[in-house]
């Protein structure tokens, strides 16, 4: 089937001039499919190329060179009144001289709809977005909140066939944005239009996404499931930019099989399986997550690795220990509290072993 | 004294804007009164007023029905002076009209403009200002003349074959006005465009409205304080005008402006000047209330 996918961007080079003369390529040949329906995130920190994708997509700009398909459909030189996108903008962009009815009106009265079609479908419109009997107020008289709801409401009354979502939750408090984000994702699924959303908030995208792209200097590094982008994240960047994660850098002394044999300078050896291939000698990384690390509880067949402490955070659901080993490399261990009893492991300046299976850590090489 | 400013706010405040109150009272108010006064007197023999002062309303009578001495007896024509009247404000409507027109694109323009490129341009529209009003008038004069720099321009391209008739007629005082007052189109449009986020542009098309519709729906209304500020500051001080029409018309374009400024000066008709004077100024008066009501309404009903 030709139109599988709501949005396809092949080969998309996006290159600014910078004030200084020097030519930018803001997105540095991006190739990615998005599914029809799917909640489909692109992350990443600032200046990555997030939002001039997604404003390519939206038709504000245009690539310098290669193709968006939008259902298949060539739009790359199409303008942005004549897509079949809408968009939800970073700081919502209502009109302030109109009230919110004729806000969410304004799309389906420049497509010719007439006043009594368009008033029920606002109404329906703000139903939806649960600020029923909205319609005379000014658009300037409304709190963050209700102007993200109403510009939620401005773009989705038009059904568009994807919906553009920039940030739009970044200016709202953190309890308010929490809600929304559970909001948004239900209220996906229920119109079932697919939904592009650019965040820099990587648990906002892990939340909201059914997929997430990473995006960094231009370039998507890895395009996956939530899970599989925290799980196995296909680089430093990545596994950096998603949670949190240790770095433990080491040579390659074998492999046999799965199983990698890798020195940690001073600190010792460590088994860790993947089923890629290494070459004795390779410089790598050992990824271990916080949380899949132990303190003071060895691991049978795992790899226990002793250090001292040298900081203790209590959060509250967690505590953080910082454990420095004999080489000098420093990891990061997180303890759920949840009885009284994990809350004092150990203190600074004990000496401690730190533990994680074969499997839970990730060999990255860049 | 001092004191009693500081004991009590309002007596402060009165301090503080008493030199400009006194300014408006004595400078502008007072000479209004005057003005309304010797509009409602005869005229003395050899000009100014007849003293002690003899009340008539005929200085007003004579706009609606303007009579010439003539070898066979008076001669009337009410329409005289209303018909200068409706020219000016048809020409002062026409000035307007194109500053707004050529002024919006050009405010516009501007104010896309980098921080530095937006200053440079902004003194390019403000530099004019700095001349005298009489010589550029004067100096535009020279370039429409017969043997003036444009029509020898187009002569030596052989674009036309004799000098056209740049000069003393409506096109000149036009084209005159329009130099003289563009910049106070300009000014006001540019703020209101500058403050304009282009955002809303962005929504406008991405809800299906092309750029013309965008402008028309969106960034028009939002912009129209900015106009409306041009139409006034345009508007008011065309219709009176008197230094243009005079001397880019040559005599020949008469405007309420020249009329007036004949009566003080070579009619030696004090009272009648200050009754057009009046007339005038309520004109403009009802004019300029007449828009704000007639754009608020349109502002409740459109925006």
């Amino acid at each position: 089937m030709v139109n599988e996918f709501a949005v396809e961007m092949q080969d998309i080079l996006k290159q600014f001039i910078t004030p200084e003369g020097g030519i930018l390529a803001a997105v540095n040949h991006v190739t990615m499919q998005i599914q029809d329906g799917e909640f489909f995130s692109l992350l990443g920190p600032s200046g990555c190329g997030k939002t001039t994708s997604l404003r390519m997509i939206g038709g504000f700009e245009l690539p310098t060179t290669g193709r968006i398909l939008i259902h298949g459909k060539e739009m790359s030189q199409v303008p942005a009144f004549r897509r079949p996108v809408n968009t939800v903008f970073q700081q919502y962009a209502l009109f302030p001289h109109m009230t919110v009815e004729q806000n969410i009106g304004f799309g389906l009265e420049m497509k010719g709809i007439g006043r009594a079609e368009r008033s029920k479908r606002v109404s329906e419109a703000l139903e939806m977005v649960r600020l029923p009997g909205m319609e005379l107020r000014r658009a300037n008289q409304l709190s963050g909140g209700q102007q993200q709801r109403i510009a939620l409401a401005r773009a989705l009354v038009n059904k568009p066939e994807v919906l553009l979502l920039d940030e739009p939750l970044g200016a709202l408090d953190l309890k308010l944005r929490k809600e929304m984000q559970l909001e948004l994702k239900t209220l996906q699924r229920e119109v079932g239009i697919t939904f592009i959303y650019v965040t820099h908030d990587q648990e906002e995208a892990l939340t909201m996404s059914d997929r997430i792209a990473v995006m960094s200097k231009g370039v998507a590094l890895q395009v996956g499931k939530p899970e599989e982008i925290y799980e196995r994240p296909a680089n430093k960047f990545v596994a950096d930019f998603i949670g949190e994660t240790n770095f433990l850098d080491g040579v390659v002394k074998g492999q046999s099989g799965s199983m990698v044999e890798i020195e940690l300078a001073g600190t010792g050896t460590v088994r860790v399986e993947s089923s890629r291939k290494f070459t004795n000698g390779q410089q790598v990384s050992v990824a271990v997550r916080p949380e899949k690390a132990r303190l003071n509880a060895e691991v049978k067949d795992g790899n226990n690795l002793k250090g001292q402490v040298e900081d203790v955070i209590y959060i509250g659901t967690d505590t953080h220990y910082g454990v420095r080993f004999v080489g000098g490399q420093k990891v990061r261990v997180r303890e759920q509290n949840i009885s009284q009893a994990h809350k004092e492991i150990a203190k600074t300046g004990d000496e401690v072993t730190v533990s994680f299976t074969r499997t839970s850590p990730r060999i990255l090489t860049e | 004294m001092l004191k009693f400013f500081r004991r009590n706010k309002s007596s402060q405040l009165f301090g503080l804007i008493s030199p400009g109150v006194l300014w408006i009272l004595i400078f502008f108010n007072l000479p209004l009164l005057i003005m309304l006064f010797i509009s409602v007197v005869e005229r003395g023999r050899a000009g100014g007023i007849k003293i002690p002062p003899v009340y008539t309303i005929e200085n007003y009578r004579q706009l609606f029905n303007a009579c010439v001495s003539q070898f066979a007896g008076p001669e009337c024509n009410p329409f005289l002076y209303l018909g200068i009247f409706g020219h000016s404000v048809r020409i002062g409507l026409m000035v307007t009209f194109l500053c707004i027109v050529l002024g919006y694109p050009l405010a516009y323009f501007m104010a896309k403009q980098k921080p530095i490129w937006r200053d440079t341009l902004m003194i390019l529209v403000i530099i004019p200002f700095w001349t005298n009003f009489l010589v550029r008038t004067y100096a535009l004069k020279s370039v429409l003349a017969t043997e003036g720099l444009l029509n020898s321009f187009l002569m030596n391209l052989h674009l036309v074959n004799q000098p056209l008739n740049l000069l003393f007629n409506e096109f000149a005082v036009v084209i005159g006005l329009i130099y003289g007052y563009l910049p106070f189109a300009i000014l006001p449009m540019y703020t209101s465009i500058e403050k304009f986020d282009h955002t809303l542009m962005e929504a406008a098309a991405d809800l299906g409205a092309s750029p013309r519709r965008a402008f028309l729906r969106v960034m028009l209304p939002m912009t129209l304080p900015g106009v409306v500020a041009a139409l006034v500051l345009v508007f008011v001080p065309v219709v009176g005008a008197f230094i243009t029409p005079d001397i880019m018309g040559g005599g020949k374009v008469e405007m309420i402006g020249t009329l007036i400024n004949r009566q003080f000066g070579v009619a030696r008709n004090w009272p009648f000047g200050s009754a057009m004077s009046m007339v005038l100024m309520l004109l403009v008066l009802i004019g300029v209330i007449a828009y704000f009501r007639s754009g608020s309404e349109e502002s409740r009903s459109v925006l």
